[in-house]
Formats: structure tokens, C-alpha cells, sequence
């Protein structure tokens, strides 16, 4: 193809339709689409053209059927939104109309034209010509396509057992699908299961969330792989092959009875990250006491062992021999249907707000340190106290938007923590109602459901509220802590003195670079997962056939987690019960005529998709259908031409540069 | 006489730049008009000869938009293959008497609308410092 001019277009009379959208006034409002169809309908190929106010409405849709079968049209061109948005929903409408739906194209005349150039409506509408020949000439060489149709593994791998992923399981377990249900931490419960009560009923956190742990533990069609981590995905909708890394515990989970000697025995005590540093535990723990599975962990960084090689009292004492110190990590391999991804948050490092003294005066504590203190299960039994001296705060300030709303580090609004200390206010109130608590706010939001009532009812109880941010804290000698403040409302600044601290730590995504990087999968600018649209399709992937839900996609509370979980798990199971699921037909094909056997496009293919076969003595290359995934990357690597990338060829691709480099007059 | 305004032809990986784009136009973030995407699966389908192609037939500019490396390609490696290509189709370039840097690399997320509308504008004004497609010049003078 040196050089040489464009292959002609098939031979069969080619007729195009090119349709184009108004967006009510998101397109036309920029855009000249009256002088854009007038255009188009000059285009070689070209037998129709019109515009329309919303193509994707119902009359929309039944303008380009009517308009396919009365003028026998055998391409479709719409120029709208991006093909990301509704590329399917205008290639069902071809296939309504009786075409094959890859003969559709769409020109994206709206993200990437009159919503960037508003101010030029000039140039827009020229731009929007160049968009809309380009997609012209590039739909007189598409083809019809067939989809490879597949089988779908009746199973699906949750990974993270926080409540998202609890619920996500649970809902399919009981529609029969397999579960497999992977949590990196030796227990199930995630940040749920360290919450003391939930806002703004109140309820107690275990008291909801351990019987759904101790169901999703027990149910017949759920696999729990605690203490895992993902290691690998293979594969594709329908068939994903997954690898498991199962970390040792050094403890033989058939035999461990959580009897418990083996801890009391343990001489190492290192701090309780699920009491968040304020209580401690055994280098052998659970780590909480309602942990699922309930069985003992040996942590390998302190245990005395591990690190130095003597000791094994626990091994000693356990009367069921289930210490194991030469467990190995163990990988296990899984073949699902789909993955639903519940990996949930981080908190604010505090640390980084200087101001604040956090993790240098010992009176300033998180909002999840004081979920452990209050909590009756807790390092503190459920008391209150100041860390410095442990003696009960007569005076508690709440600190908003520490991490969030903020330029210097998150922009975003975390979402549950002016209810969080909302609450948390409520609580000191509850213990101690002769104390002073304030909070500080940036702007309260209580949007949820019952959430501004159980704000008017705790201000009633005599909680006072402060507009503004903190500027800075102070330590004393005593461990006091000074706090220097303006309030927006009277525009004057002061100072006060309170005895604790609680910094409303904002959320942030769970460090899950290494899995984002194995499955491909894009964040929003927050750093959450991306969800493929915010309202139409809320939890799922761009990747088809990946789920996400909880706080993984974004900061939001319990009620807003478990509904997402189960919308997450009902999209999942639309795609198991139907069990087939079609593949974009969009890959590679050999002309065996122009391949001269090189072999370079082999060597290029990332996912050994080409092999070279010998066909009456001659080297030629040829492509796997079900493990090409459609890159491209051979069909630019080959010398000779010889290579076909369906759907984007060659031809379309150099139609298009034509097109647009002829189109602008400039 | 108008001020020189560049033609430029972009080639866009589906999965970041493109959705990039997107992402500038869903939050309005504006760029001039002189750009046009052309939608490819990945930058490493971008084949020398179409970006040849382009200023040959006039071009001012080329813009190729992937994913960033070394991980965000959703197809491994792809990026990294346009990029190598790239670096050769430069040192071409100055053979042929073309500025290397009308052919612009850049490294664009789907989360990354405001960037890709900044790297517009920078190329825009680059390229009106370069002046036309020096093929266009010639065939005018």
C-alpha cells in the first residue's frame, strides 16, 4: 500500500445516511447544523442527510429506521455525542432498521466539538464538517461484523470484603451463582466493622453488619479467600481466569478452634491497626473479636520467629497443633464470569495538614480513632478519654474537611463526615452532657435521608455549631489544645481551648495501583474508580463484564454503599443468567496474499494472538479470533500491508486524515 | 491577512486520550477549534505512514494521545510501541525539512480533560510560532 492511492470503496452501491443531532441546544447551540446536513448531503456517497433535535429519542431513533428502509440506505452516519455515550444505542437502531450495526458510524460532534468551542461558532461548525467527512468516508469502507459469541462462567470474584463486598456476594450467592469473595485482611467487615453506630438511627454497627459477615461466611455458594490478594487476571467477559495469592498465617485454618492460648502466650505486643493504634494485640491475633473467619494470624514482621528465629510458644501451646511456620503463600486459580470490585477507602493521611498538629500532639485524634474509643468493644471500653493523660474531655472540638474541599489536597467532598461528627458530637453529649462540644464546618451536609433531623435534634441537645475553618491548633504543656478560628458569619477571629480534638479525616481511594494496573481500569480525577457513566451505567466498568461499587467509585456512606453493592450484583447477574455474552468483532485479519511470512507482526502481539503457519510451503501469519483484542498494534507493525484491523483499517484511517486535511479551508 | 490558523490531525487511543477529550467536553473545558480526533483502539495502531500521510497532504500538526506508561495502556504495551515509533518518525521528520515538533506525544488519562484542553492550546501556539506545513509554503512561493 505504498503510496498508493486509496482502495476503492466495495463495489455494491454504497448509500449513506448522515444524521445530525441538535442535543436541544447542546450541538445546534454552537453549531450551524441546518449548513452542517447541507454539507453533508455533497459528500461522495452521500443519498441522504438531515437533522433531528435528539436522535436518541424514540422519534429520533424512528426517523433513521424509516429513513434506512424507504431510501434502501446501507450506511449510517450519525453525527451526536461521543461513541463512548451512545454508539450501541444508535447501533441497535441500525440493526432495527435491518443493517448490520457496524455499519454505523459516529462522528462526535458534541464533547469533542460544540461543548469545546463554545465561544466559536465559526469554527465549530467548519470543525463539525471535517468530523462529519472523516466519519463519511470512514463508513463507506466499513463492513458488516459478526460477534464472537461466547459461554459465561456461572461464577463472579468479589474482591474486598468490606460491607460493599459482603452484600455484592450475598446478593448473588443467593441467586445461585458462585461467590468468590477475596479480602486482604485476615478478616472480613472492613471499615464497617469499626464503627461503633451508624448515623442517624443510631443502630450499633456489629450488631447490623456481623450477622451478614457470619452469612456470607456460611453460605453454601460463597468462597472466602481471606487474608488474598489478587495476583492476575487473564481472559475476558465471561471468562475471566483469576489468580489468588493466599498469604500464610501460619496457622492451620482446618484445625484453629480461636481458643485463643496461643495469643496469651504470645510475648510480643505490637499496636491493634483495627483499634487504630489505640490498643494493641499479640504478634498471633484476630483482630477483632467477631473476625471471619475466626481463626489466628501470625504477623511475620513482628513475630519473634520470624524475625529472629526463636521463640514458637504459640506452637507450643496450641492444643490443636495448628501453628504451621512453614506454611507458603499459596496461589489459587478461579474462572469467573464477571468481577465485581468493592475495594473501598483509605483515610486522610492528617499528618500532611501541618496546622493541625496530628500525629504530633497527642490530644488530636481522627474520627476513626474516636469510632474505636467509643466503641464499647474498644481499647478504651467505650470511654472517652484524652490519650495524653486518659482523663475524660470537658471540652471536644470537631474539625471538618480535613482532606476534602480543600485545593491544598482533595478538592472533593467526602460525604460522611459532617454526619460522622454529627453523631460523634452526639456521643460525647450522651456520656457527658454538662460538656462543651463544638464543631467546625465549612458548610454542613445533611442531604440523606433522616440525616437533617438527627442534625436538629443533636443541636438540641446543645452542640454548637461554628462556620469556619481552623486555621491553626496549639499544644500547651498540659496537652490543651488552643484553637485559632474565624467565624465566616460575624467575620471576626478567635481563639479557644479545648481537651480533644477530632479531625473529620477525609476519604480517600484504597491503594490499589497494582490491581487498577492489571485489569485497566480508569479513575476520575478524585482518583476513584470511573464508573462508564455517572447515571446510565453508575456501576459499571469500561471494561465489560468489571463492576464496581461502595467507595471505591467515591466517598459515600452505608445506605449508599449497600444500594450500589446490590445494583452491582444485579448487573452482574443480568449478564450470568443470560449466559452468553458477544465480542466485539473488532480484531485482526491476514491477507495471506500480501503476507510474506515476516513474522514481525507475531513478535508485536502482546497477547501471542498471530501464529505463522506454513500453507503450501510459505510462511503466513494468522490471527486468533477469541485472543485478539483488537489494537492494532500488528496492523501497524506490517511491512507489507498484509494485516486488516477490522473496523479501522488502513483505508478508513487514511480516508479520515484525507477527509479532514480537505475539508478545513485552511 | 488572517492570522495563520494550524490545521492539525489527532490521533486518539480510545481508552484515555479520547476519553479525555470527552472528559474536556463534559466539563466544558474549551480549546480552539484547529484539532480534529481521529478515534483509534491504541496508539499503537497509529502507523507511520498515516501521520506521513497527514503532512503530506497538508498538516500542520499531528497529535498523538495515549495512555500513561508504563502501566496505563489497555493493551500492555501498545503506548510504548507509538512512542518508539515516534521518536524514529522525528528524526525522519528533520530529514525531510519538517520541525519535529509538529508531531506532538502526549500522555493523556480519561480522567484528564483539563490537561488535554492545556496541551491543545500549547500546540495550537506552537505551531502558529512554526508557521504553516512548510509543503504548503513551497507549493505557494
Amino acid at each position: 500500500m505504498k503510496g498508493e492511492p486509496l482502495k476503492e470503496p466495495p463495489k455494491e452501491p454504497v448509500k449513506v445516511g448522515v444524521f445530525i443531532c441538535h442535543c436541544g441546544s447542546n450541538i445546534a447551540g454552537t453549531v450551524d447544523v441546518k449548513a452542517l446536513a447541507e454539507f453533508a448531503g455533497g459528500l461522495p456517497g452521500v443519498e441522504f442527510s438531515t437533522h433531528y433535535v435528539y436522535l436518541c429519542s424514540d422519534p429520533g431513533q424512528g426517523l433513521i429506521k424509516e429513513s434506512v428502509k424507504r431510501l434502501g440506505l446501507n450506511r449510517v452516519v450519525v453525527a451526536a455525542c461521543s461513541p463512548r455515550m451512545h454508539e450501541e444505542t444508535f447501533r441497535r437502531t441500525v440493526r432495527e432498521a435491518g443493517l448490520n450495526p457496524y455499519l454505523l458510524e459516529v462522528a462526535n460532534i458534541r464533547e469533542q466539538c460544540s461543548w469545546v468551542h463554545m465561544n466559536q461558532k465559526e469554527a465549530a461548525t467548519e470543525k463539525a464538517k471535517a468530523l462529519v467527512a472523516a466519519a463519511v468516508v470512514k463508513s463507506l469502507y466499513n463492513e458488516p461484523l459478526e460477534p464472537l459469541t461466547l459461554g459465561v462462567e456461572k461464577s463472579v470474584l468479589v474482591v474486598g470484603g468490606g460491607v460493599a463486598g459482603i452484600q455484592a456476594s450475598i446478593d448473588l450467592a443467593d441467586q445461585g451463582f458462585k461467590v468468590y469473595l477475596v479480602e486482604k485482611q485476615p478478616s472480613i467487615g472492613g471499615h464497617m466493622a469499626q464503627l461503633d453506630k451508624t448515623f442517624p438511627t443510631l443502630d450499633c454497627s456489629s450488631c447490623i453488619l456481623t450477622p451478614k459477615m457470619v452469612e456470607a461466611s456460611r453460605h453454601e455458594n460463597i468462597e472466602l479467600l481471606t487474608y488474598s490478594e489478587v495476583k492476575s487476571v487473564e481472559g475476558h467477559v465471561g471468562s475471566f481466569e483469576v489468580t489468588v495469592l493466599k498469604k500464610p498465617r501460619y496457622i492451620r485454618e482446618d484445625l484453629c478452634r480461636a481458643c485463643g492460648i496461643c495469643a496469651e502466650k504470645c510475648p510480643i505486643k505490637v499496636p491493634s491497626e483495627f483499634d487504630m493504634g489505640l490498643g494493641e494485640r499479640k504478634a498471633i491475633y484476630i483482630p477483632f473479636p467477631q473476625a471471619v473467619p475466626l481463626k489466628y494470624t501470625i504477623d511475620p514482621a513482628h513475630c519473634l520467629y520470624h524475625t529472629k528465629g526463636v521463640c514458637r510458644v504459640c506452637e507450643k501451646f496450641c492444643p490443636e497443633k495448628a501453628v504451621d511456620f512453614d506454611q507458603k503463600p499459596v496461589e489459587v486459580k478461579l474462572k469467573v464470569g464477571a468481577i465485581i470490585l468493592a475495594t473501598g477507602y483509605d483515610l486522610y493521611d492528617c499528618s500532611q495538614k501541618y496546622e493541625y498538629g496530628y500525629g504530633r500532639y497527642r490530644n488530636v485524634i481522627t474520627n476513626l480513632e474516636f469510632e474505636r474509643m467509643v466503641s464499647a468493644s474498644g481499647p478504651t471500653s467505650g470511654q472517652i478519654i484524652r490519650p495524653s493523660d486518659r482523663k475524660s474531655p470537658r471540652r471536644v472540638a470537631f474539625l471538618q474537611c480535613v482532606g476534602s474541599r480543600d485545593v491544598n489536597s482533595n478538592k472533593y467532598c467526602s460525604r460522611i463526615c459532617c454526619m460522622a461528627s454529627v453523631k460523634q458530637a452526639h456521643q460525647v453529649k450522651e456520656k457527658d452532657p454538662s460538656s462543651d462540644v463544638v464543631i467546625f464546618y465549612t458548610d454542613l451536609r445533611c442531604f440523606g435521608k433522616g440525616y437533617e433531623e438527627f442534625l436538629e435534634r443533636v443541636q438540641g441537645e446543645g452542640i454548637k455549631v461554628v462556620r469556619g475553618r481552623v486555621a491553626e491548633v496549639v499544644e500547651d504543656a498540659s496537652g490543651n489544645l488552643r484553637l485559632r478560628y474565624e467565624n465566616t458569619y460575624l467575620g471576626e477571629v478567635f481563639e479557644e481551648e479545648f481537651d480533644l480534638v477530632v479531625l473529620a479525616a477525609g476519604l480517600i481511594p484504597s491503594d490499589i495501583k497494582e490491581l487498577r494496573t492489571i485489569l485497566k481500569l480508569s479513575t476520575t480525577p478524585d482518583g476513584f474508580l470511573a464508573e462508564a457513566h455517572p447515571k446510565l451505567r453508575p456501576v459499571e466498568t469500561f471494561t465489560e463484564g468489571i463492576y464496581v461499587c461502595g467507595a471505591a467509585q467515591g466517598p459515600k456512606d452505608i445506605p449508599d454503599t449497600v444500594a450500589q453493592a446490590s445494583a452491582a450484583a444485579s448487573r452482574a447477574s443480568a449478564l450470568l443468567a443470560e449466559g452468553m455474552v458477544s465480542i466485539e468483532p473488532i480484531t485482526a485479519e491476514v491477507d495471506e496474499d500480501r503476507c510474506g511470512g515476516c513474522g514481525l507482526c507475531v513478535q508485536a502481539c502482546f497477547f501471542n494472538a498471530i501464529e505463522l503457519e506454513v500453507k503450501e510451503g510459505k510462511r503466513k501469519a494468522k490471527v486468533n479470533q477469541v485472543l485478539c483484542k483488537g489494537c492494532g498494534v500488528c496492523g501497524a507493525t506490517c511491512p507489507s500491508g498484509a494485516v486488516k484491523m477490522r473496523h479501522f483499517t488502513d483505508e478508513q484511517l487514511r480516508g479520515e486524515v484525507e477527509a479532514i486535511l480537505s475539508t478545513v479551508r485552511r | 491577512m488572517p492570522e495563520f490558523e494550524p490545521n492539525i490531525v489527532c490521533f486518539a487511543c480510545n481508552w484515555c486520550t479520547y476519553a479525555g477529550a470527552d472528559m474536556a467536553g463534559t466539563s466544558k473545558f474549551q480549546y480552539p477549534a484547529n484539532l480534529k480526533i481521529i478515534r483509534v483502539m491504541c496508539t499503537g495502531r497509529v502507523n507511520p505512514e498515516f501521520v506521513l500521510e497527514a503532512f503530506k497532504k497538508g498538516a500542520d500538526g499531528v497529535f498523538i494521545g495515549g495512555c500513561h506508561p508504563p502501566s496505563d495502556c489497555h493493551y500492555v504495551n501498545g503506548n510504548l510501541k507509538a512512542r518508539n515509533r515516534v521518536q524514529i518518525m522525528k528524526l525522519l521528520l528533520a530529514q525531510l525539512g519538517f520541525e519535529p515538533e509538529r508531531l506532538r506525544l502526549e500522555w493523556i488519562s480519561a480522567s484528564e480533560g483539563e490537561e488535554f484542553s492545556r496541551k491543545v492550546r500549547e500546540f495550537v501556539e506552537e505551531l502558529k510560532r512554526l508557521g504553516p506545513n512548510p509543503l504548503k509554503e513551497s507549493s505557494t512561493r
